[in-house]
C-alpha cells in the first residue's frame, strides 16, 4: 500500500532514504546534546555553514558525472577570495574611495569572472589536451595554493567592505522575517505550478498521469517543508547585542523583555538555494545537461552521436570555477577577511558531499539536490560532533567512515535496484 | 543503377593505418541511391574502419569522399550527420544511463519555446518510432542498461531512421536479434530502399545479405577483392572471395584479389 503510493509519486527512494538518515541524525544529535541541535540558532548556523561546501557539490556532481574530478577547488576558492580581498582593499579605494556602493558588485563580478577564466583553463588543459583531470587539479590545488599566499606575500586582508559582508550572513545579512515569508510562499507557488504545468504537459501528449492524491500529496508536502524551514529561521532572534545597535540607529526604545527581530534566510543560503535551482534546471531541462549525463554514461557514443563532447568537459570545468568563485566571496564575506588558508581541503569535502550524496565515481549518475543534501548530512555531522564537544580528530574519523559507508549503502542500493 | 549516373556517395582512394597496420589501404567504393552495397569479410578485414571514416569516427589519411558528386568535408560526426548520414553501430553506441528518447535524440533534442529539453514531446515522438520497429516497446521511463538487447538495438536503429536519413550504415544491424525481429529489420531494409535511401549492409550471415543486397564488396587484410552484383556470383564465389580472396569472372576485381595465375584458372 505504501509502496504503491510512493510509486505514484515518483519520488525517488534513494533520495527519500537520504532525507530519513539525515533526520535520524539530526534527532540523535538533539537527543545526546539534551535538546541543543534541533534549535531555529543550531539549524540556521548549520544552513549558513553548509552553504559554501553546497554550492560547489552543485558543479562537482557534473564532474563526477563525466568521469572527471576537481581538486583544485578550495584553493581556487582560496585564491579568488585573496583577489577579491586586494580589488576590495587597495584598489577601489584609490578609484572610488572607501565605502562606495560599488565596490560590492565590481569586486564580485570580478571574483566570478576569475572563476570562469581558471576553470575554462583547467578545462581546456583537460578536455582539448587531454591531460587527466586529477593530474591537472592536482597541479591546480598547488598552483592556486601558491597563488593565494603570493598575492599579498601571506598577508591577511580585514576588514571587508561593508555590503559585500552581507553575503557571509549574520544579522545584517540574513533578509528577515517579512522577505523570508514571501520567499517562501513564492517558492510554495512554484512548486504548484510545476505540478499544474507537468500535468498538463503529460495530458497534451496522453500520457499516464500521476494520481490526483499523489500530487496533492506532493504539492502539500513540498509546501509545508518549505513553510516550516521559513518558520524555524523566521524564530531565531538577532542577538542582543545587534538589536542595542539597530535600535540606537534608528531611535527606537526597546520595550522591557526586549526587542524581536527575527533573523529570516541568510542571503548566503538563499544564494545556494538559487544555486540549486540553476543547477538542477541545467542538469535536466538543458541540452548542456543532457550531454552531461551521456557522456558520463558512454563518451564514445556521445561523441558518436555527434555531442561535441570536449566543448561540453570545458563547460563543465568553467561551471565549476564560478562556482567556487561564489563559495570564495561566502567564505571570506562570512570571515570578514581574506586568507591564504581559506577553502583548504574544501575539495575533499565537497567530493565527499557529492559522492555521500549518491553520484557515482564511474561516472553518469548523479543529482544536483542529492549533492547538497550531502553537504547537509556531513556539515550536521560535524557540528553536531562540536556541539556534543568531540575533539577534532575523532570528527575526522567519523566524517571519514560516513563517507565510506555511505559509498558502501550506494553500492549496495544500485546492486538492488538492478 | 547505371554507373553513368551520379553516386549518391563515392569513397575513393581511402587510406588509414593504426601503427602501421594498414586496417585501410586505397579502397575505392561506391553507393546509388536506393541501393544497399554489402560489405564483406572476415574480422579486421577493413570494413568497420572502412564505414568510420564515413560516418566521421575515424578520420582518413588519404583519399576523397563525395556525395552526390560534391566533395564532402567529414572531420567528425556531426559533419556526417549534416550529409544525413546515420550509423547503427556494432557496439550500438547507446548511452546506458539515460532512456529510450533521450538516446533517440542525442545530440539533436527537441526543445520547447524557451530553449529547454521537451521530453514530452521526444518521448511521443520516440513512442511513434518504436511503436513501427518493435510494437511491443514499452519501456520509454527506464535506462537502456535495463534493456533486452534486442530492445537496445531497436533503440539503435530507432535513432537511425529517426531524422530522415539520406545514407544508413548498419554494421551488425541483427547481431543481438532473434528471428523475428531480424526479419522486421529486413522489411525496414526494404522499406528504406523503396525510400531512396542507400545503405551500406555490413554482415556476416551471408544469407542475409543474399536477401537485402543489390552489390558486395568483398574486404580482405584492408583492400577490396572485389565487388559483384549479387544477381552475378553464387553463395560460393562469395565464400571464396571472403576466405580466399579470389575474385570470380563475374566480378570487378580489386587491388586485394590474388592474382589470376596463383589461383590457377577460373
Amino acid at each position: 500500500m505504501l509502496n504503491r503510493f510512493l510509486k505514484a509519486t515518483e519520488l525517488d527512494t534513494r533520495m527519500l532514504g537520504m532525507i530519513g538518515a539525515l533526520l535520524l541524525i539530526w534527532i540523535a544529535f538533539d537527543v545526546l546534546s539534551g535538546g541543543l541541535f534541533l534549535t531555529p540558532r543550531n539549524l540556521w548556523n548549520l544552513s549558513v555553514q553548509s552553504s559554501s561546501v553546497a554550492i560547489m557539490a552543485t558543479g562537482m556532481v557534473l564532474v563526477i558525472v563525466t568521469r572527471n574530478i576537481d581538486l583544485s577547488i578550495g584553493s581556487m576558492l582560496g585564491f579568488i577570495g585573496m583577489v577579491i580581498g586586494v580589488i576590495q582593499a587597495d584598489l577601489l579605494p584609490m578609484l572610488f574611495g572607501f565605502d562606495s556602493p560599488a565596490t560590492w558588485i565590481i569586486t564580485l563580478v570580478g571574483g566570478l569572472v576569475l572563476g570562469v577564466v581558471l576553470g575554462a583553463f583547467q578545462g581546456f588543459l583537460i578536455a582539448y589536451l587531454g591531460i587527466p583531470a586529477f593530474i591537472v587539479t592536482l597541479g591546480g590545488l598547488l598552483v592556486w595554493r601558491g597563488g593565494a599566499w603570493w598575492v599579498t606575500s601571506g598577508q591577511t586582508i580585514a576588514p571587508l567592505d561593508s555590503r559585500f559582508r552581507l553575503m557571509g550572513g549574520g544579522p545584517e545579512g540574513s533578509i528577515g522575517a517579512a522577505w523570508s515569508w514571501a520567499v517562501g510562499l513564492a517558492a510554495c507557488v512554484a512548486v504548484v505550478l510545476l505540478l499544474v504545468n507537468g500535468r498538463l504537459r503529460r495530458k497534451k501528449f496522453h500520457f499516464a498521469l500521476r494520481p490526483v492524491a499523489a500530487e496533492i500529496f506532493l504539492g502539500s508536502a513540498a509546501c509545508a517543508l518549505i513553510l516550516a524551514s521559513v518558520a524555524v529561521v523566521n524564530a531565531y532572534p538577532w542577538p542582543i547585542g545587534s538589536v542595542r545597535r539597530y535600535a540606537e540607529a534608528n531611535r527606537i526604545e526597546i520595550p522591557d523583555g526586549g526587542l524581536f527581530i527575527a533573523h529570516g534566510i541568510a542571503i548566503p543560503v538563499l544564494i545556494a538555494i538559487g544555486v540549486g535551482v540553476v543547477m538542477t534546471f541545467l542538469a535536466l531541462r538543458t541540452r548542456f545537461g543532457r550531454y552531461v549525463y551521456a557522456i558520463g554514461g558512454n563518451p564514445e557514443a556521445a561523441e558518436l552521436a555527434g555531442v561535441n563532447t570536449r566543448w561540453v568537459i570545458m563547460k563543465i570545468f568553467m561551471l565549476m570555477g564560478l562556482l567556487a568563485a561564489v563559495s570564495g566571496a561566502i567564505s571570506i564575506a562570512r570571515l570578514d577577511a581574506a586568507t591564504n588558508s581559506e577553502g583548504t581541503l574544501a575539495e575533499l569535502l565537497v567530493i565527499a558531499a557529492a559522492v555521500i550524496g549518491g553520484t557515482s565515481l564511474a561516472g553518469g549518475v548523479g543529482t544536483v539536490a542529492g549533492a547538497m543534501l550531502g553537504a547537509v548530512l556531513m556539515q550536521s555531522l560535524q557540528s553536531g560532533m562540536v556541539l556534543l564537544g568531540v575533539d577534532t580528530p575523532l570528527q575526522n574519523i567519523v566524517v571519514g567512515v560516513v563517507l565510506v559507508l555511505a559509498a558502501w549503502l550506494d553500492v549496495v542500493y544500485r546492486r538492488r535496484v538492478q | 543503377m547505371s554507373a553513368s549516373a551520379v553516386p549518391l556517395v563515392a569513397m575513393h582512394d581511402i587510406s588509414l593505418s593504426f601503427g602501421g597496420v594498414h586496417a585501410v589501404d586505397r579502397v575505392s567504393v561506391d553507393l546509388q541511391e536506393g541501393e544497399v552495397m554489402a560489405l564483406l569479410g572476415h574480422n579486421g578485414a577493413g570494413k568497420s574502419t572502412l564505414v568510420k571514416i564515413l560516418s566521421g569516427a575515424y578520420q582518413r589519411e588519404s583519399g576523397t569522399i563525395s556525395i552526390r558528386g560534391d566533395e564532402a568535408i567529414i572531420a567528425n560526426p556531426r559533419d556526417a550527420k549534416k550529409y544525413g548520414i546515420e550509423t547503427i553501430y556494432q557496439t550500438l553506441a547507446l548511452a546506458d544511463n539515460v532512456d529510450a528518447s533521450a538516446n533517440l535524440f542525442l545530440g539533436r533534442e527537441l526543445r520547447t519555446r524557451w530553449g529547454t529539453l521537451d521530453d514530452i514531446a521526444m518521448e511521443a515522438e520516440a513512442r511513434k518510432v518504436m511503436g513501427r520497429l518493435n510494437p511491443h516497446f514499452q519501456r520509454f521511463k527506464d535506462p537502456v542498461r535495463a534493456l533486452s538487447g534486442g530492445q537496445r538495438q531497436s533503440v539503435a536503429i530507432a535513432r537511425a531512421i529517426l531524422f530522415n536519413a539520406g545514407i544508413l550504415i548498419m554494421d551488425e544491424p541483427t547481431a543481438a536479434l532473434g528471428p523475428q525481429e531480424t526479419a522486421q529489420v529486413g522489411e525496414l531494409v526494404k522499406k528504406l530502399k523503396a525510400d531512396s535511401i542507400g545503405i551500406f549492409l555490413i554482415s556476416h550471415d551471408i544469407h542475409d545479405v543474399f536477401d537485402l543486397a543489390d552489390r558486395i564488396c568483398v574486404m580482405k587484410n584492408g583492400r577490396v577483392v572485389g565487388m559483384a552484383r549479387v544477381a552475378d556470383v553464387s553463395k560460393d564465389e562469395v565464400l571464396g572471395m571472403i576466405i580466399l580472396g579470389k575474385c570470380p569472372p563475374a566480378a570487378i576485381p580489386g587491388p586485394g584479389a590474388i592474382a589470376a595465375e596463383t589461383v590457377g584458372s577460373a
